[in-house]
């Protein structure tokens, strides 16, 4: 027995271990809390941190400009959480800042967070604008909830295997993905697209994303004398991938996603990879409509931009005038005025479709020449 | 073990007994109040975990059979109730006909995974179980095409939450002028289902097949020799342990509302061998331990990350790398100094004691 | 036919690897019925210590001769890992030694872990370009294509496992060996030092890990503390495959999984017309280590015993 009570004893403790203390609360002005959610740790963190800046950039200067809802001056404060990059651990974080009374949420960084924690949101009524998750799921789930300023694997993928065919002139098209919820989904629509388009989809191959050796797949390929070579992925595949190409002396033009139009793709690469294409959606930062004067506003504060962090900054943005509009920061007042969304923001103009995605999202397309990735040019989708 | 459950032997044991009663229940309350309601949310993941710890501790610890593919019965749970209760098939089955379903399939997998397997001990057996657990993932990923079963990797969404007449585990309810929020009602379901499979775990134990599965684990020629029926134990120990992670994973699907394959790799598989391991094998107090140890870890990890940023300005150790590096440490440290886990039963240390002399 | 012999150049290659990785995984086992989990590990870091030492050469002296660099690479990454095969033996599996058999198996798993950990900590998390230090020669046989680093992988596997073969066989540490794994007691009865004999088969293991590692690398031209898992796991089946602790069983295991893979990934998809297809790659390893240990545990060279315990 006494074994036994000192295993309870200490099963006890570590129940009620841990005792913390709970968020105080600001008392003089109006304090409206607005969620950031995104990876702080692990892998990720450089780009979590990075739309984290984004965001707080903007809720700084909305709080200088002053703001005013109801008659009462208003000050607006960031509850920035980690979510590792794991769907487990966004619940939780989600949950957490429902708990805390946030007015509403800029996240998550990735698809397979946003995607679980899009339903704690929308069980608790909070609006949720995430800067840079792509799944299709996400919006489709049909949340009220839910939108995105970032365009979509559909509609990058419609882009994509479009031009794969229109503009590269590619009539036998492979295509190869990760197997992955973002490079299945991407490869998935790229074959559509392709396919709609009149290309032929000579070879539907798979890896995994770590795999390395692609020797066996894409030798299955040649066999089947592709003009393209279509990968949906990461850059770690992707550049093996390119070298094995030119090793098994396949000649076809290798197209990529955003997985792969990296600097890390050239670096891996090295020489193989000139002349590979891939896209990003979106516009490149300097073609932004306000790029130049975001970089420079933004690399004052922060240091450089990584990635997503104009569109958090756009996504605040849209978030607070959703609320100026409804005069009220009460989610299930200012919710209805989300879908009115019109806003002229540092990425382009954000409008929203029924389903809370971006209208017409822009697709650039980029090709490596000469060790750097060079712009070819943007395309909107849904053309 | 049965001490607790034996309650005419003694009049404090009643006082303890209501007490932890009272604790438990009133548990999220003060979790709430205390920690606020995202560890009420981490309080219902732990409860999902102790079920999937003390699955496994059936096969490992009681069988001593090293089943490093558990993870795959967990999944199958998952999918089970997310095929009858989502928009995927248009399904929407009640959650009592689906978690005993899901649970009764893990279980059959659990016999095709053991039948096979019967001959194989030890580290073979940890081969192909690994090997069994990634083949069911591998096939979880793909089955999209030609006909779209599982979704493939994007995994299925809108998960029905479980209801209870009208009312649905992912809203929050007013009762007797108090509020119980989704978490705090799934606490409620999940602590009694895990009271079950505690109890479960306690009788089986206790019986006659729990002391033919030890005389298994420590010698398994001479438990034939005696008369054992192996093979049928062996078996039973498998479906046993995969019918409760067929369980959990029911109540996971439900609970979480999406699941896609990359919730169910082997590094899962991993950390419930090592709640188990750490907490004690074969020894339920121990088992518990563990499974709250390791999910409330990380949590309680991540200060540190914020501590270095206030010590040293950044983060040197991201604390999620703390975290794996700790358990590898953990697991060998555990094994060297004290193999039969940080609560131990008195067998189990026995037993490894004799191995030493 | 072309495309039929490019796969078979393909498989044995990746069977190569397989193969000089699995020689550690056998030879552990057949000395102490254990299985080397850290073993891909050890692969791994013996890659990326390798690929340190190659990235500062090429930085310090750019025009030394590619071949030159690459042996500098491995004259540091093979003791580095024989330092480290030796000290998780002395720490993590000697003292388990008469545990129970869960136990070493619990702590190889740990000690997996807590390589890759460090790994990552040390290297990071990205994956690491290989330096471009060797010729990309091509040669074109009846339409298929060869590179001069997969020539160099194939004979450096042949050569090693003749090595080995040899060491095995014709010396007196070789005879040890053989001793100690047909019976650590009555080896040691016969003034066999059974401690330093196990310790030897974990240096010899981890060089070919470290030569392994290099070689994957240098092949697929990136490095990843991620890297030596599945590799681990791929030569164990192939281990297993062949007959484990039978040196000869693990190169046939090697080479026929390599082929394995290499076939059905490349033949599947159209044989069943797109049923099964290259997405089910890892299940073939999986399948026919499963197969091969229910129907026949002791593998294709293996005795046959009856039960592996």
């Amino acid at each position: 027995m006494t074994g036994h009570t000192l295993g309870w004893a200490m099963v006890a403790a570590v129940l009620v271990a841990g005792c913390g203390d709970k968020p105080q609360q600001k008392g003089d002005n109006l304090v409206v809390l607005i969620g950031q959610a995104s990876p702080l740790t692990g892998p990720q963190a450089h780009l979590g941190k990075d739309n984290e800046n984004g965001a707080r950039l903007a809720l700084d200067e909305i709080n200088v400009a002053g703001l005013t809802l109801g008659g009462k001056k208003v000050v607006l404060e960031l509850k920035s959480e980690d979510d590792a990059a794991d769907p487990k651990t966004a619940t939780t974080v989600a949950q957490k800042l429902v708990d805390e009374g946030v007015a509403g949420v800029i996240g998550h960084l990735n698809s397979g967070a946003t995607i679980p924690a899009s339903k704690i949101y929308s069980d608790n009524g909070v609006p949720q604008i995430s800067p840079s998750a792509t799944a299709v799921a996400y919006t489709a789930a049909g949340f009220k909830t839910a939108y995105r300023v970032m365009t979509n694997d559909a509609q990058q993928g419609s882009v994509l295997g479009n031009y794969a065919v229109t503009k590269l002139g590619a009539k036998r098209i492979a295509i190869i993905d990760d197997r992955t919820a973002y490079g299945q989904g991407l490869a998935d629509e790229v074959e559509k697209a392709a396919k709609a388009a009149g290309g032929l989809v000579v070879a539907r191959e798979y890896t995994s994303d770590r795999s390395t050796d692609f020797m066996a797949i894409l030798t299955s390929i040649k066999g089947k004398a592709p003009n393209l070579v279509f990968f949906g992925g990461m850059d770690p595949q992707a550049a093996p991938m390119i070298k094995q190409m030119k090793q098994l002396g396949l000649q076809a033009k290798f197209l990529g996603g955003d997985g792969a139009q990296t600097p890390k793709l050239i670096e891996l690469a090295g020489a193989d990879a000139e002349g590979a294409l891939a896209s990003n959606p979106g516009l490149p930062l300097d073609a932004m409509p306000g790029g130049s004067a975001f970089k420079a506003k933004f690399e004052a504060k922060y240091g450089k931009i990584q990635n997503y962090s104009p569109y958090a900054y756009d996504a605040m943005h849209v978030l607070i005038e959703a609320m100026k509009r409804a005069d009220s920061s009460d989610p299930a007042k200012y919710l209805a005025e989300l879908p009115k969304t019109d806003h002229q923001g540092v990425t382009g103009r954000i409008r929203f479709d029924t389903k809370g995605d971006i209208t017409g999202g822009a697709v650039t397309l980029y090709q490596v020449k000469d060790g750097k990735w060079q712009t070819l040019e943007t395309v909107q989708s849904g053309k | 073990m049965s001490s607790v459950l034996k309650l005419h032997q003694s009049q404090p044991r009643w006082v303890i007994f209501g007490l932890l009663a009272l604790g438990l229940a009133l548990l999220p309350f003060l979790v709430d109040v205390g920690l606020g309601r995202s560890w009420v949310r981490l309080l219902d993941l732990a409860l999902l975990y102790v079920m999937l710890a003390l699955g496994l501790n059936i096969v490992v610890g009681y069988a001593g059979l090293l089943d490093l593919g558990y993870v795959a019965f967990y999944a199958l749970g998952a999918y089970v109730y997310a095929w009858l209760a989502s928009p995927h098939f248009g399904l929407h089955l009640p959650f009592w006909a689906i978690l005993p379903l899901g649970a009764a399939l893990a279980g059959l997998f659990g016999v095709l995974l053991g039948t096979p397997t019967l001959r194989l001990r030890g580290d073979y057996l940890a081969i192909v179980t690994l090997g069994f657990g990634e083949i069911i993932r591998i096939f979880l990923n793909n089955l999209n095409a030609p006909i779209n079963i599982t979704n493939g990797p994007q995994g299925i969404n809108l998960i029905d939450p479980v209801r209870l007449g009208n009312v649905s585990l992912s809203q929050p309810h007013e009762l007797l002028g108090f509020t119980f929020t989704g978490v705090h009602l799934t606490y409620y379901l999940f602590l009694l289902l895990t009271l079950a499979v505690i109890f479960i775990s306690m009788r089986l134990e206790d019986s006659r097949i729990g002391r033919a599965w030890v005389a298994i684990r420590e010698d398994e020629v001479a438990a034939a020799a005696t008369g054992i029926n192996t093979r049928n134990l062996k078996l039973l120990a498998f479906a046993m342990g995969a019918t409760f992670g067929g369980l959990a994973g029911g109540l996971f699907a439900s609970f979480q509302g999406f699941i896609s394959p990359e919730s169910f790799n082997l590094m899962e598989s991993i950390m419930i061998l090592c709640m188990i391991v750490l907490g004690g094998m074969g020894h339920i107090p121990g088992v518990i331990f563990g499974a709250l140890l390791l999910t409330l870890l990380p949590e309680a990890l991540r200060y540190t990350g914020d501590w270095q940023r206030n010590l040293f300005g950044q983060i040197y150790v991201d604390p999620a790398d703390l975290r794996m590096l700790l358990f590898g440490l953990a697991l060998v440290a555990v094994m060297l100094y004290r193999p039969a886990g940080l609560i131990p039963s008195a067998r189990r240390r026995q037993e490894f004691a004799d191995a030493k002399g | 036919m072309d495309i039929f012999l490019q796969q078979l150049i393909n498989g044995l290659v990746l069977g190569s690897v397989y193969a000089l990785v699995a020689l550690g995984y056998t030879m552990v086992y057949g000395i102490l019925e254990l299985i080397n989990f850290a073993h891909g590990e050890i692969t791994m870091m013996g890659a990326m210590v390798a690929l340190s030492v190659i990235g500062a050469l090429a930085l310090a002296a750019p025009g030394l001769p590619g071949v030159l660099v690459l042996g500098a690479g491995l004259v540091v990454a093979i003791p580095v890992c024989m330092a480290l095969g030796l000290l998780i033996e002395r720490v993590a599996y000697r003292p388990l030694r008469h545990a129970p058999r869960l136990a070493p198996l619990i702590t190889a798993i740990g000690v997996s872990i807590i390589l890759q950990n460090i790994a990552m900590l040390i290297w990071g998390k990205q994956y690491i370009p290989f330096p471009a230090v060797l010729p990309e020669g091509r040669h074109e046989v009846l339409g298929a294509h060869i590179t001069d680093v997969q020539i160099a992988i194939l004979l450096l596997t042949m050569s090693i496992m003749i090595m080995l073969v040899l060491v095995v066989m014709k010396t007196r540490l070789g005879r040890a060996m053989r001793a100690t794994a047909q019976s650590r007691q009555v080896a040691s009865l016969m003034g066999v030092d059974v401690n330093g004999v196990i310790a030897a088969t974990f240096v010899i293991g981890s060089a070919l890990a470290a030569v392994a590692g290099v070689m994957v690398s240098a092949y697929y031209g990136l490095a990843h503390y991620y890297m030596g898992f599945l590799l681990g796991l791929k030569a164990f089946s192939a281990a297993v495959l062949g007959g484990i602790g039978n040196l000869g069983g693990a190169m046939l295991g090697g080479l026929l999984l390599g082929l394995i893979e290499s076939f059905g990934a490349g033949y599947i998809g159209d044989l069943t017309g797109g049923f099964l297809g290259s997405h089910y790659q890892d299940v073939f390893a999986f399948f026919v280590l499963i197969a091969v240990l229910v129907f026949r545990p002791s593998g294709l060279l293996g005795a046959r015993i009856v039960e592996r315990a």
